[in-house]
Formats: structure tokens, C-alpha cells, sequence
């Protein structure tokens, strides 16, 4: 708790921290552009953007993780240079990071013990850790290893980390990403309640609603530039994501009426024990996906999607031919390749490293898929032009920008690579396409042209799986949804049925009730 | 053949095998030791071989030079550590493959230890001295094993002991394990993750160059090139069979010992085996322990530190 | 003032092909500095080095011949080590090809034997390289033990071995005790080039190897598998590439070339199977790989390099009383100034300001 003098203080007297005019230029790249932000305590202050507009960047600028290339920091209108996170912390600004800074092989103690400065002894660390955990409704246990804990749990061991240090400023990235809407709900109670005790939080997030049903003040960053400064609650979701977006984004269309064939890729009771011991386990895992459909699976990172994938693309191999079937055949026990020639194609979470070699250029990246069924290779002999010509065609259809003809995959931008994987599978007109996480960490125009495109490739008769954690994405082009929860899969709803509650209570693991009636599908997701 | 059996059985139990096993198994010891904090740090190390031999020859001339064992000893040490920092420069510095630097550092090292060693080939210097106390050295079966021995010896138990304080009692120790565990984290978290790894590289050099030393000045009291034959491959093999744990080290490092000399050992008793394949048994017991243990483990995952022998640039 | 690494946005094309030269270079600046402290002329020293050999006939062909199973080991090693699979173990492996191709020369020694010898006895050296490579890889592959130590642990059975066959059972009856087979019959040994000269025919192999490697990593979907398997483990699983397969693939080659530089070595220049039959071909084909860039071509030129200090070595040992070991000096010294070269095709190094020290907060 801080005391009230502080408290009515720093409101008095001005802004807890600013950052003035704060630049941060990566080579030709400029993340920050002269950016003015002020937080003031008993606040939530979002920051508001879309990936890759400069958030993170901002945010490790005041955490002191990064210098900045220009303009300044004041902490209680004193100039400060923070030259590592340490002295931010010293100053109690505290930060939970959107990728978490953990050590799985460690307990939970341990963890903690790290993040704080060495003053107290490891007994009384432990001790205070369960306290806080247990005052502030976030239980831990100190001496678990972090590698059981699921992704919920490892999130409290950062935020009360941070609590520990009863820190005046409170940052965090992105911290629903990971949580089923119940899980989010407990975030806010928590957040409110740091906010009653007189600090400053700064919460950055893409997501609209939160924002509007938390914050008190909104900064919008769009390219590196400060767009505008609002009260989220006196906004529309429309208007801020015009300021986020600069532009109203076209409409994705879905095409109303398509018309579903056959089922083309069946799962039948798929169940798989984890190749890392820290993995899930599927669990009789069953789906039908027809042709013309999109099937979405929804679900916190962590249980079992992974898995899932590598089954399905033949990664890992089923214990049944007929766990999986593909247009008719049973497909369980065929490689990965020998799915692409039956005519299935796969895009992975991980675009540098898995659907990417990052270091070898695109061309050699198109061979990387291209190889089984795409004409790329005669009798062992790789036809060079024939790859080069797949990244032109690909390049011209999903608009993917690039400094020259043939460049290494890590030199593309986010939403640029991941166009350029999508578009490699798409165009390939297979007749199954699985995909996970299709727009994590892209810009808007690089996810509305990537949506479009799977609408589309469905409506040529595709069947479409898409796993992913945005239930946002899925309610825009999904026509079913299913929740993955600790490696099982529930049954499909219909997505006019599957209302974020719903949705969030089978991602916690519950079991909702059927719908009732009429009156619940006007709480759908997406209406 | 139960008469055989017999013989053996007698002779491993014998005072003699006992005090030739510690003293064949301090090297290794030593050796991995070092090379348990480095793993528990991120890095793979493998020029434990280069860093042993040319411990051992400027560990011998130190000694012949200055008439000191002590003094031989350091200069094995600085040695060592000098060497490793080679190899700190190249892997922690310039983000050079961790596989390619430890070979270069082994070639690099038995070369410089040959052209170090060659002027001191056929020399010889008075062996490094034992303990003795008065009443306990004489106690009959124990009083040789725990209270004779050389400095060395002591060295290595005080060492390992001090190294698993070290990791599971200390912060600094904690710090250590986290950076081996996921640098990036103990990064975003602040902590100098480069520099860490750095001071347990040179820790593992100076350990690696102790046990080489050892072998000068000690186990035998000259220096012939090449004379690690292997030791510090096996040393890296102890890391892997102790799960990178202390405890488990000793036991591991006691075990190969007394393989390494099994085959000299029972050579009196004249089995017919042939010469070349009793020398053969710690490389072939090697080969069986990895395959055995990595087998062991495989269903329950691997216990190595997870970012063992990962590059590490951190963002600016 | 501290000095970064910072990852660079695309390599470097100009220090991707600068780098070998560089660190040469750097190498004999090196040397010149190390034959000072030992006493001796330094430009002398560095001319009967490496300029030297390259005067007379005779030393251009010990070159030729010396660099002949360092290039052909070295080019097997590149595959593994492209593919981050860490074959440590091609001393061994020479030394099993040696024998078990020598095996065939011992017991047709002295008979009527006719020319299928020696082809057969080329097949047998590397049939038993790629079986004795295959056995760390079965060890990584199947019980997931680290490849370098095992690999590494073979070499000395290896050497164990061929050294109680040469005292034992294939020591030459008529050899007055030497530690050595008979020396091999016209059949079992491998033709020389020239006249009186000891440039043979495994030279001409070998340059095919090179030949065929080329071809290998540059155009065909296998060499394409694997770059891609050292580069992104987890995307060549995705591209369907079965790693493990690749592994027991690249062991086996590389084995199978080792093995046969092994048996061409014997039957060849040496004429019978003796202990230290190796000057250490197998580790300094290490260094030639890197060298070379795990390059076919690159290989060739960096192997006849380290071939040229072999032989500028025995030179300097005789005429200016420098020890042999000064070339495996220069050896590791080379080795890390490429590897350091090589970072920088990734990464450059920036100098930065230090941070000033943070103002004290009003607390």
C-alpha cells in the first residue's frame, strides 16, 4: 500500500513518470518516434496499437531493457537515465513482461528470488511470496517447479514477483494473450485493486474491449508515432481501431451460403503421448473438417495445439493409420510428405524456425514445402527457376514486401513472412489446410489480407482448419469452433453458438450447459 | 574360473587398487568439475583435452623450474584458465559454434603443450608430496586411503564439495543454474549473462589445467606428450553420466578410475587378454555408459541445462 | 567505451569470401610473432614454411599426396558438420577402413592373386569406415548418445586394435619383430601418376569426390536437406526430412570416405599396415573442413594449404631445428582465427557508449 501523502502527492504535483520526446531507431528502422506519454497514479493508462506499432519497444525504453536514441524519461519531473532494469526497479516501476521470464527448471521460489533485488534471505522470500499471492487472490505454491504450471499460473509468478517489489508503477504486456476470458476477469479485480491502493498501472493491449471496460486513459501508438491521446470510455471500439489502424480496414467477407461437400480431413480418436515431457498429452482427440467449411480450434497456448499440429502435418506419426484421414485415405502413419502429395499443406505457430529457415532465402523456403509435390525436384535435381518462380507468384498474390527478388527469410517483416508462408501453402490449392495461429504478431493489413485469403480458399471447397488463441479471428471466419483443454478436444459449436462465455468456460476446462435459446445467440461472439 | 574370479575379487579389494583408483580417478575428477559449473552455465566446453595437457606440461615445467610443486601446480592452473579464455573470446565474444571452438582449443592446446613439453621430455622431478599424520596415516586399511594422499586429492573432494555449496546454496549459485536454464530470461531480468559465463569458463579452464597438472606432478613425476590419452573426452562423457550433478560426479568419476586401471591392475594375474584391450576398457566403458544412461533418460527428458551449447546475443 | 556483437541484417557476401584470406593472414602474423619468442628467424622461418615446398617437383608432389586424405576425409566431415552432426571420430574410421582392406592384402600376400585385389581391397576399406562410422551414429540415433564423445572414444579402439593386429596375429613372420604386416604385393597396392614419383591414383579419386560433392550440396534435393537440417532442425522436420535417417546417412559417407583414404593411404605410400600409420589425418581433416568452409572446392584449396605446412614442417624441423609440433600449433591457431573470421559474415561488432550512470530518484 502507498502512502497517502505520496499518493495525493504525485497527483498534485504532476505525472508519476513521463517519457519526453522518446526516440529508439534500429538502423534505418525507427521504433519510436518522439513519443510523450505521462502516467499519473491511481490510473490504468492503456497503450493501444497494433503489432509492431512500437509498444514493446516504448514499454523496455521505461523499463531501462533498452536506451533510447533520443528524448528522455522523468520520474517525478526529475530526469532520469535508467541503465538497466535494476534501477527502474529501484525507482518501483515494475514490469510483467508479454513473454514470460521464467525458468522452468526451477521452483517457484527460486524464480521469484531472481527477480527481486538480493536484500532478503530465501526463507523469507518464500514466505512473503505465499503471502502476497494469497492477499492479492493469485495462489502459488514456492516450491513447484514452473515447468508444471500451467500458463495462467506462470503469469501470477510474474505479476506477484512484481508485487513484491510494491512497486509505484506497474507495467504489463499483453497479459490476457494467454488467459481464457474467466482467467482475464480475476486480472481486472486484481488490477482494479492496485489501482484503489494508489499506483499507476500502463497496460498495453490490441484488444478493444478491455481496454474500454478498464482503462481510464488510452494512448494510441500507430508506426512508432503517438497518434492521439483519449478517454477509451468516451470512444467506440470503431473509432479507436480507426486511430490504431489509420484507415478503416476492409471488411473481411465472408461468403454467406457456401456450400459444404464432404468431410476431407477426419481425426478419429487421436491420442498421443508428448515427444517433451513437459508436453500434453492428446486425448482421444476427434474433428471432422468438411470441404467449404472453416473449423476453428480455440484455446490457451499450452494444451496440446502443438501436438496437435505435429500430428496432423506427420511431424509425429499416429499410433493408428486411421487417427487421421485425409480425402478418403488413411493417413495416420505417412510422413509429412507423403501428406503433400495427397494434397494437404500445413502452416506452423512459428514462422522463423519452423515454417522458415531464416537464414536461407525464400526461394530455398519454397523448395522447404514445395519439395514433395510441386514440381520443384526432377530425379533427385532441384529445378532453381521453378522455385524462384513459386516466390514471384506468391509475392504478386499476397502482396508481400521485400527489398529484393530473393531474400533471406529473416529480413521480411513479420506480417510480410507470414504472408509469404500462407501464400506458399495457399497456392498450392491444397485440399487441406491446417493452420495455427495465422495472425499472431502481424500488422492489421498483413492479417485482414491473410483472413481474406483462407475465406476465400474455403470457398473454392477447401477444408480449413485454424487453430488459434484470438477468439476475435475466429469468430470473424470461423463457421465451427471447438476448445482444446489439457490435450481434449470439445465437441464443435456452431459459431453462431459459440458466445465468448461459452467459449471462455470450455477453455478454463468447465462445462457449459447447451445454449437455451434465442435469447443467448444475441450474445455471440462477433454480433 | 571360480579360482579366477577369486583372484580378482581379492585384488580389487586390496589397499593398493584402492589408493591407484583415487589417484587414477583425481584427474577426472578435477577435470569434470570444472566442466559440471561450465554445462550448469549454458557452455559446452569440449577442449577439456587441450586445457588438461598443457596444464600438465606448464604444470611440469613450473615445478621443474622452481623445484616447487605448488608453484607447478598454478602454472597448470593459469594455463588452463589462459587457454580457456581463448575460447571464452571466441564463443562468448564473437558467437562462434561452441562444437568447432572446444575442437579448435583441443588441437590448439595438445600442440602448444608439445612444443611447451618438448624441452622437458626425459626430465624428472621429485613427486608431489603425501600427507602424513602421525597416528592416522598409520591406521591399518584406512589410514592411507583417507590420510596419505596428495594434495590433489584433497583438492578435488574440497573442490566438489565447495561447487555443490556453491550451486544449491548460494545466490550466485542460483544466478549460475538460471543462465544455463534460459538465458534469455536471466537476461531480460538483468542479470550479465555473457560475464557469467565467462568467469565459469575460466573456472572450468583452471580446473581442467589443475587436473592435468596432476598428472605431471603427481600420478607420474615427468611429462611425455600426449600424456591425458583421452582423459578429457572422458571427463566431458562424467558430466553427462552425473546428470550434471555433483554427487552423481564423484561416483561417476571413482567408477572410470577404477576401469582405467583395471586392465593394469589385473595384468598379474596373467588372464591371456590381450594388452591393447584392457587398455581399450575405459574408451569402450565410455561408449557403454553414454549409451546407457542417455537410453535411461529418454523417456524422462533430458536433464541437461536447457540452453547447453545455444548461442547468446543479446539484444541491445 | 564496450564493444557488441550485434547480428547483422543480411550476411555479408564481401567477409564471406575475404574470411579464409584474413585469417591466414592474421595466422602468419601469429607464427612470425611465436617464431621470434622461440629464437628464430622469422621470415626465414615463414619462407621454408610455406614458400619452399612449392620450389622443387619432389615437394609439390609430397603435397599433392599428403593433401589427398586430408581432402577426401575432409569432405565427408563437411557433410556431417553442415548438417551440425559432429563426426569427431574419422581418425578411427581411416584407421578401420585401413584394416579391414589390409585384411585382404595379408592373406593374399604372396599368392597368385589377380588384379580384382585391389578394387576389392578399396571397397573393403570403405565398406568398413561407413560400419564403423554407423556405430556412434546408431548410439545417437537410437539411444541419443552424443555422437563427438563416442565418435571420439572409437578412435582410440580403433587404434587399440590395428596395434594387436600388427604385433599379433598379422606381424610379418619374416620381419625380424617390427610391428608390421609384409609389405604388400604389386596387386594390393594402389598405381602411382609419374614416374618414380609417389603421386598415386587416390589423388585422382579424391578430386572426384570433390567433384560429386559439389554436386551433392549444390543442385540435389539431398544436399538441400542437409543445409537445411544444420540451419533449422525443426523446419527440415517440417519439410519432411527425417533427421535421424540423415544422421545414420552422413555417418556412413563420411565413414565410407574416410575408410577409403585409410586403405588408399596404406596400400599407397605407406605399401603396408603398421601403427601411426596417421599423423593425425583424421583431426587435422577437421580443421581442413572448417578451413574450407565445408565447402567441396573451398576443402580442396585449404587441404593442399595444410598439406604445404605439413610438409613445410618436416622441412623446418630438419633444417632449422623447429618442432614438429609447431605445425599442429598453427593448425589450431588457423582454426580459430577462421572461425572467428566466419562470425563476422553474421554478426558485426559495434563500440558503444557506456550508459552514464542513472541520476538518484527523489525518493
Amino acid at each position: 500500500m502507498l502512502d497517502a501523502s505520496s499518493q495525493a502527492g504525485s497527483s498534485r504535483s504532476g505525472p508519476l513518470l513521463s517519457a519526453i520526446s522518446i526516440s529508439k531507431r534500429y538502423g534505418d528502422f525507427l521504433a519510436n518516434d518522439c513519443i510523450d506519454l505521462d502516467l499519473f497514479s491511481s490510473e490504468i493508462h492503456a497503450l493501444l496499437g497494433e503489432n509492431g506499432a512500437g509498444k514493446s519497444t516504448l514499454v523496455k525504453v521505461m523499463y531501462g531493457l533498452i536506451q533510447p536514441s533520443g528524448g528522455e524519461l522523468r520520474w517525478m519531473r526529475q530526469k532520469v537515465v535508467l541503465a538497466g532494469p535494476s534501477e527502474a526497479r529501484l525507482l518501483g516501476i515494475a514490469m510483467v513482461f508479454q513473454h514470460f521470464s521464467l525458468f522452468e527448471n526451477l521452483t517457484v521460489a527460486e524464480n521469484v528470488a531472481l527477480g527481486l533485488p538480493p536484500t532478503e534471505s530465501f526463507a523469507a522470500i518464500s514466505a512473503r511470496l505465499e503471502e502476497t499471492a494469497r492477499v492479492y487472490g493469485l495462489p502459488l505454491e514456492p516450491k513447484r517447479e514452473v515447468w508444471r504450471l500451467s500458463v495462467g499460473e506462470r503469469q501470477r509468478i510474474e505479476i506477484v514477483r512484481a508485487l513484491m517489489q510494491n512497486p509505484k508503477l506497474l507495467i504489463l504486456d499483453e497479459p490476457t494473450a494467454v488467459l481464457t476470458p474467466q482467467e482475464a476477469d480475476q486480472l481486472f479485480l486484481v488490477l482494479d485493486r492496485l489501482k484503489s491502493e494508489g499506483r499507476a498501472l500502463l497496460y498495453i493491449s490490441h484488444k478493444l474491449e478491455e481496454v474500454k471496460r478498464l482503462c481510464d486513459t488510452a494512448t494510441i501508438l500507430r508506426g512508432g508515432k503517438k497518434v492521439a491521446t483519449c478517454d477509451p470510455r468516451q470512444e467506440t471500439a470503431a473509432s479507436l481501431a480507426r486511430m490504431m489502424v489509420g484507415a478503416d480496414i476492409g471488411e473481411v467477407k465472408a461468403m454467406s451460403g457456401r456450400s459444404v461437400s464432404v468431410p476431407r480431413l477426419v481425426i478419429y480418436k487421436l491420442s498421443l503421448e508428448p515427444d517433451d515431457p513437459h508436453g500434453t498429452h492428446l486425448e482421444e482427440v476427434s474433428l471432422e473438417v468438411r470441404g467449404g467449411e472453416i473449423v476453428g480450434i480455440a484455446g490457451v497456448s499450452g494444451n496440446g495445439q502443438g501436438e496437435l499440429f505435429s500430428a496432423l502435418s506427420g511431424e509425429r506419426l499416429s499410433p493408428a493409420e486411421g487417427a487421421i484421414v485425409i480425402d478418403g485415405q488413411a493417413a495416420g502413419l505417412l510422413g509429412v510428405t507423403e501428406r503433400r502429395r495427397m494434397g494437404a499443406a500445413f502452416v506452423p505457430e512459428e514462422r522463423l524456425g519452423h515454417g522458415t529457415a531464416p537464414r536461407m532465402k525464400l526461394s530455398e523456403n519454397a523448395l522447404l514445402t514445395g519439395h514433395a509435390a510441386s514440381g520443384m525436384v526432377k530425379k533427385g535435381f532441384i529445378d532453381k527457376p521453378a522455385t524462384l518462380t513459386a516466390v514471384d507468384r506468391t509475392t504478386k498474390s499476397f502482396d508481400v514486401r521485400k527489398a529484393k527478388r530473393d531474400p533471406e527469410a529473416v529480413s521480411l517483416s513479420g506480417g510480410n513472412l507470414q504472408k509469404f508462408i500462407v501464400g506458399r501453402e495457399i497456392l498450392r490449392e491444397p485440399g487441406v489446410l491446417v493452420v495455427s495461429q495465422p495472425t499472431w504478431g502481424v500488422d492489421a493489413g498483413a492479417a485482414a489480407t491473410i483472413r481474406q485469403a483462407l475465406i476465400d480458399l474455403a470457398a473454392r471447397g477447401t477444408a480449413v482448419l485454424v487453430v488459434s488463441q484470438d477468439l476475435d479471428e475466429l469468430a470473424e471466419i470461423a463457421d465451427r469452433i471447438a476448445v482444446m483443454f489439457h490435450g481434449r478436444l470439445s465437441e464443435p459449436l456452431d459459431a453462431a453458438e459459440a458466445t465468448r462465455e461459452r467459449l471462455g468456460l470450455l477453455m478454463g476446462g468447465a462445462n457449459p450447459a447447451k445454449p437455451a435459446g434465442p435469447q443467448e445467440a444475441k450474445h455471440a461472439v462477433g454480433a | 574360473m571360480l579360482d579366477a574370479l577369486a583372484q580378482i575379487f581379492s585384488l580389487i579389494f586390496s589397499v593398493s587398487f584402492i589408493l591407484t583408483v583415487t589417484t587414477a580417478s583425481t584427474p577426472l575428477l578435477l577435470a569434470a568439475s570444472g566442466e559440471l559449473v561450465v554445462e550448469r552455465s549454458g557452455v559446452l566446453n569440449l577442449g577439456i583435452e587441450g586445457m588438461m595437457i598443457m596444464g600438465a606440461a606448464c604444470g611440469f615445467a613450473g615445478a621443474y623450474m622452481s623445484g616447487s610443486t605448488l608453484i607447478g601446480a598454478l602454472c597448470g592452473i593459469v594455463a588452463g584458465a589462459a587457454l580457456s579464455a581463448v575460447f571464452a573470446i571466441l564463443t562468448l565474444g564473437l558467437a562462434v559454434n561452441q562444437v568447432a571452438a572446444g575442437l579448435a582449443l583441443t588441437i590448439l592446446g595438445v600442440g602448444l603443450s608439445g612444443l611447451i613439453g618438448a624441452g622437458f621430455v626425459g626430465e624428472q622431478i621429485v613427486q608431489a608430496p603425501r600427507l602424513y599424520l602421525p597416528i592416522l596415516t598409520d591406521l591399518p586399511v584406512i589410514g592411507r586411503i583417507l590420510f596419505g594422499e596428495d594434495a590433489f586429492v584433497y583438492v578435488s573432494i574440497a573442490l566438489i564439495v565447495a561447487i555443490w555449496l556453491f550451486l544449491y546454496r548460494t545466490r550466485a549459485g542460483l544466478i549460475l543454474r538460471a543462465v544455463g536454464d534460459n538465458h534469455t530470461s536471466a537476461h531480460a531480468l538483468g542479470y550479465p549473462v555473457l560475464r557469467i559465463r565467462m568467469l565459469a569458463v575460466l573456472f572450468g579452464g583452471a580446473c581442467a589445467g589443475l587436473g592435468g597438472a596432476f598428472l605431471s606432478l603427481s600420478y607420474t613425476p615427468f611429462f611425455i606428450p600426449g600424456m591425458t590419452a583421452g582423459r578429457g573426452w572422458i571427463a566431458l562423457a562424467l558430466v553427462v553420466f552425473a546428470s550434471w550433478r555433483p554427487g552423481r560426479l564423484v561416483i561417476g568419476a571413482y567408477l572410470f578410475g577404477a576401469v582405467s586401471i583395471l586392465g593394469l591392475a589385473l595384468q598379474p594375474l596373467q588372464l591371456g587378454v590381450p594388452q591393447q584391450l584392457m587398455n581399450a576398457l575405459p574408451y569402450l566403458a565410455t561408449v557403454i555408459v553414454l549409451v546407457l544412461i542417455s537410453r535411461t533418460r529418454g523417456t524422462a527428458g533430458s536433464a541437461a541445462p536447457a540452453s547447453l551449447g545455444l548461442v547468446f546475443v543479446p539484444d541491445r | 567505451m564496450q564493444l557488441v556483437l550485434e547480428k547483422r541484417p543480411e550476411r555479408s557476401t564481401f567477409i564471406a569470401v575475404a574470411s579464409p584470406l584474413i585469417a591466414i593472414v592474421l595466422t602468419l602474423v601469429t607464427m612470425a610473432i611465436l617464431f621470434a619468442i622461440m629464437g628464430k628467424n622469422p621470415i626465414a622461418a615463414l619462407i621454408v614454411y610455406f614458400i619452399d615446398p612449392l620450389t622443387d617437383a619432389y615437394s609439390l608432389q609430397e603435397i599433392a599426396v599428403k593433401a589427398t586424405p586430408l581432402v577426401m576425409i575432409a569432405v565427408g566431415l563437411s557433410l556431417c558438420y553442415i548438417a551440425n552432426i559432429w563426426n569427431i571420430g574419422a581418425e578411427g574410421q581411416f584407421i578401420a577402413g585401413a584394416v579391414c582392406g589390409s585384411w585382404l592384402a595379408v592373406h593374399t600376400n604372396g599368392t597368385d592373386a589377380g588384379f580384382w585385389v585391389l578394387p576389392v581391397m578399396l571397397l573393403l576399406g570403405a565398406i568398413g569406415g561407413a560400419l564403423y562410422a554407423l556405430i556412434p551414429a546408431i548410439c545417437r540415433v537410437y539411444f541419443g548418445a552424443s555422437e563427438i564423445l563416442t565418435s571420439l572414444m572409437l578412435v582410440y579402439v580403433a587404434d587399440l586394435g590395428m596395434d594387436y593386429l600388427v604385433r599379433g596375429p598379422w606381424r610379418d613372420p619374416k620381419g625380424l619383430n617390427f610391428p608390421t604386416t609384409a609389405e604388400f604385393d604389386p596387386v594390393a597396392t594402389v598405381p602411382t601418376l609419374i614416374e618414380g614419383g609417389r603421386l598415386h591414383a587416390g589423388a585422382i579419386i579424391t578430386l572426384i569426390v570433390v567433384m560429386l560433392a559439389t554436386v551433392l550440396l549444390g543442385r540435389m534435393i539431398m544436399g538441400f536437406e542437409i543445409r537445411l537440417v544444420g540451419a533449422a532442425p525443426r523446419a527440415a522436420r517440417f519439410s519432411g526430412f527425417n533427421a535421424d535417417r540423415l544422421v545414420l546417412f552422413t555417418f556412413a559417407i563420411s565413414g565410407a570416405l574416410a575408410g577409403l583414404a585409410g586403405i588408399i593411404e596404406v596400400a599407397g605410400p605407406v605399401g603396408h599396415l603398421q601403427p601411426n600409420i596417421s599423423p593425425g589425418y583424421g583431426f587435422t581433416a577437421i580443421i581442413v573442413a572448417f578451413l574450407g568452409r565445408l565447402n567441396p572446392v573451398g576443402i580442396l584449396i585449404a587441404g593442399l594449404f595444410l598439406a604445404l605446412t605439413f610438409i613445410g614442417g618436416e622441412e623446418a624441423q630438419i633444417s632449422m631445428k623447429v618442432p614438429l609440433d609447431l605445425t599442429k600449433v598453427f593448425q589450431g591457431i588457423l582454426l580459430f582465427y577462421v572461425l572467428a573470421c566466419d562470425s563476422l559474415i553474421i554478426y558485426r561488432i559495434r563500440l558503444l557508449r557506456t550508459i552514464r550512470k542513472p541520476v538518484p530518484a527523489h525518493a
